[in-house]
């Protein structure tokens, strides 16, 4: 079925651009594509077009070069999986599980992506214009200067940030009208770690057990600042507008809230 | 004692990581077309299943004997084919008959028979007893008390080819090239407790009620020990049996709408109820308690089918995924967006349901032809309620 050999053209020489090669994923395995990602990637290739993929799982898996991957089409599965330094830019949307485990790199969302994006990442960026589903942030974990950071421009789905234990997540609700709220429930649940900024209204019921509520100081603003610069840039929209917006910060009541639960 | 698994495999990678897959479209319009892109779609997932079972429902298939009931039969031997015939000649007029036309290829192995039967109830025949409730009588009967054959589908105008092996190998060795219908659902299977074996592939039925399903059941017991009081019987050694019955008895028996049968099988959290006013609270806790027996607990996505409509529901914490896509009047779900974007690239919407949300197709309600721009994408997720999707 996935017999044939994918169609690749290195537009170096038409464009000037250096080392960009076009992959047609169409015929390829996830295997397949992944075992050519690493081939270009060792050779040198700095810039990479995937065109037609339908579903491929793990793209970008366990590649360790800041190679700039764009991605025509809808990857599967638990995109740049384990990845260490590339940055991804996905033109549609991202399924489940993206940026699992992700230990460094970039991933773009032009779109939306599905549920348990950036679980137990340890590093790295995401960015997603649209909204997410379930369990954004599950399970993120942070050491030293190693943070993993996403940010997400439309709304999210139940348990924002479950277990959370390190990084930081930003939600911009940029897509919700005038006067309407977040919907998620059970935001933060079993958080230990980290931090979450929320921009537009949440209320008491939707948040988790194991997570308090504070106002912005200085350093958050700083870095919501920062985050917020780089995710205009990606998506071509005004920084200034969004900082004006009420943020509201959530930070674990506790470092280990189960620490007793099983202990007698 | 060695661990040879890192001699022999050294990235241990043969472990199996995958979930089944779902697939379903439906033309609200009414118009039929052939499985080719359904088939596409569900071997798109391949990686998601394990090849121990692949199926599809295909609703409209036998318009020559619309008024029909078309039962689909598998036999594990000639001698439970010999008696299952007797006793539809007994108990129906046999209008028609004949084996599924097959073709042998090497990926099925050991296949059992399959035939199909066009019955008419005598009018004499059921007792006073309802025709549908005495379909789903015989059907029971044949699935328990006959050894050997099983119902794989008993409804007017459709039917349920299934067996071991991918989806797409059911589909080349049934022959389903050769077929049109304006609803299909497609399964792709990966048996986590239950065994793999041609009665245990998805979709499950009963009178033209499908189910498939993404995910396991561990309700089950309680479920089933329920749907036994009202003459459902267990046969097909897997949980998402259960939810086909389930449905008919809701939504055909009780007569209940769709959206409350899914606030019975997904209902809202109690913590939820109780932040509703005491008006608003009365028919989910109502629900919640006259069908506590029918909750569904557990992972699930399901794709549920019967003649005219098609449904979408996830568990209420949505722990197996669900993307919808409308392109047109066609209604697309699918466990993997990428699935319907390989046979619809441009679709006029595709968004992620919240969980316990029912997506409904309705021929009753056909979608309009979008006017809005295509290509924007956009999750209900504001919508908390249980409204059909409108445009």
């Amino acid at each position: 079925m996935f017999k044939e050999r994918p169609s690749e053209i290195s537009v170096s020489s038409l464009t000037g651009e250096s080392d960009m090669t076009k992959v047609d994923a169409r015929a390829l395995s996830h295997r397949e594509l992944n075992a050519r990602l690493r081939e270009l990637v060792s050779s040198g290739v700095q810039r990479i077009e995937l065109h037609n993929v339908y579903g491929q799982r793990y793209i970008g898996t366990d590649l360790d070069k800041p190679v700039k991957i764009d991605i025509f089409g809808t990857p599967g599965n638990d995109l740049g999986a384990f990845m260490d330094g590339p940055g991804i830019t996905v033109h549609g949307n991202a399924q489940d599980g993206c940026g699992n485990t992700m230990d460094n790199g970039e991933i773009v969302i032009h779109g939306h992506a599905g549920d348990i994006l950036g679980l137990s990442a340890r590093g790295g960026k995401i960015f997603v214009k649209e909204d997410v589903g379930y369990r954004a942030g599950i399970h993120m974990k942070e050491y030293q200067d190693k943070k993993p950071t996403v940010i997400i421009g439309g709304t999210a789905q139940d348990f924002f940030g479950e277990y959370m234990a390190g990084g930081i997540l930003v939600l911009l609700g940029l897509n919700l009208k005038e006067g309407e709220g977040h919907t998620a429930n059970f935001i933060g649940t079993g958080m230990h770690g980290g931090v979450i900024y929320m921009r537009g209204e949440v209320q008491e019921f939707q948040l988790g057990k194991e997570v308090g509520v504070a106002e912005l100081n200085e350093n958050d603003y700083l870095t919501l600042e920062k985050l917020i610069g780089e995710f205009t840039c990606h998506f071509d929209c005004a920084a200034q507008e969004i900082l004006k917006c009420r943020f509201t910060k959530l930070f674990p009541l506790h470092l280990r809230p189960y620490g007793r639960l099983y202990a007698y | 004692m060695k661990e040879l698994g890192r001699i022999n495999n050294f990235y241990q990678d043969d472990k199996v990581m995958d979930a089944c897959s779902i697939f379903g479209m439906m033309d609200t319009a009414g118009r039929r077309f052939s499985g080719k892109k359904v088939v596409e779609a569900i071997a798109n997932m391949h990686a998601r299943g394990n090849g121990l079972g692949g199926g599809f429902a295909v609703y409209g298939l036998y318009p020559k004997y619309a008024n029909c009931y078309a039962f689909h039969l598998m036999y594990l031997s000639r001698a439970g084919q010999a008696r299952v015939e007797d006793f539809l000649r007994q108990k129906f007029h046999m209008i028609y008959a004949e084996e599924v036309p097959t073709r042998p290829i090497p990926a099925i192995v050991n296949p059992p028979l399959v035939w199909r039967y066009f019955l008419e109830v005598k009018s004499e025949g059921t007792c006073g007893q309802r025709e549908d409730d005495y379909i789903v009588d015989r059907v029971m009967e044949i699935n328990t008390k006959i050894e050997g054959a099983f119902v794989f589908s008993s409804g007017k105008n459709m039917g349920v080819f299934k067996g071991v092996g991918y989806p797409e190998e059911i589909a080349e060795y049934f022959c389903l090239e050769q077929y049109e219908g304006y609803l299909w659902t497609a399964h792709g299977r990966f048996p986590t407790n239950t065994p793999g074996w041609w009665g245990g592939a998805h979709p499950f039925n009963v009178l033209d009620w499908t189910v498939v399903h993404n995910g396991e059941i561990s309700s089950y017991g309680i479920n089933r020990r329920h749907l036994e009081q009202f003459g459902y019987n267990c046969t097909m050694q897997t949980d998402t049996e259960v939810i086909a019955y389930a449905v008919d008895l809701l939504i055909r028996r009780h007569g209940l709408p769709v959206e409350m049968a899914a606030r019975i099988l997904a209902p809202p959290f109690w913590s939820q109820i109780e932040r509703c006013s005491p008006e608003k609270q009365k028919i989910p806790r109502t629900l919640r308690q006259v069908y506590g027996n029918l909750l569904l607990n557990g992972p699930f996505t399901v794709i549920i089918a019967h003649q005219g409509e098609m449904i979408g529901l996830t568990d209420r914490v949505r722990l197996r995924p669900l993307t919808v896509g409308v392109e047109g009047s066609v209604l697309y779900l699918s466990s993997e967006e990428s699935a319907i974007r390989l046979v619809c690239p441009d679709l006029d919407r595709t968004w992620i349901p919240i969980g316990g949300e029912p997506i409904i197709g309705s021929l009753e309600r056909p979608f309009e032809p979008a006017v809005t721009a295509r290509g924007t994408s956009d999750m209900a997720i504001s919508n908390r309620g249980y409204a059909k999707i409108s445009k």
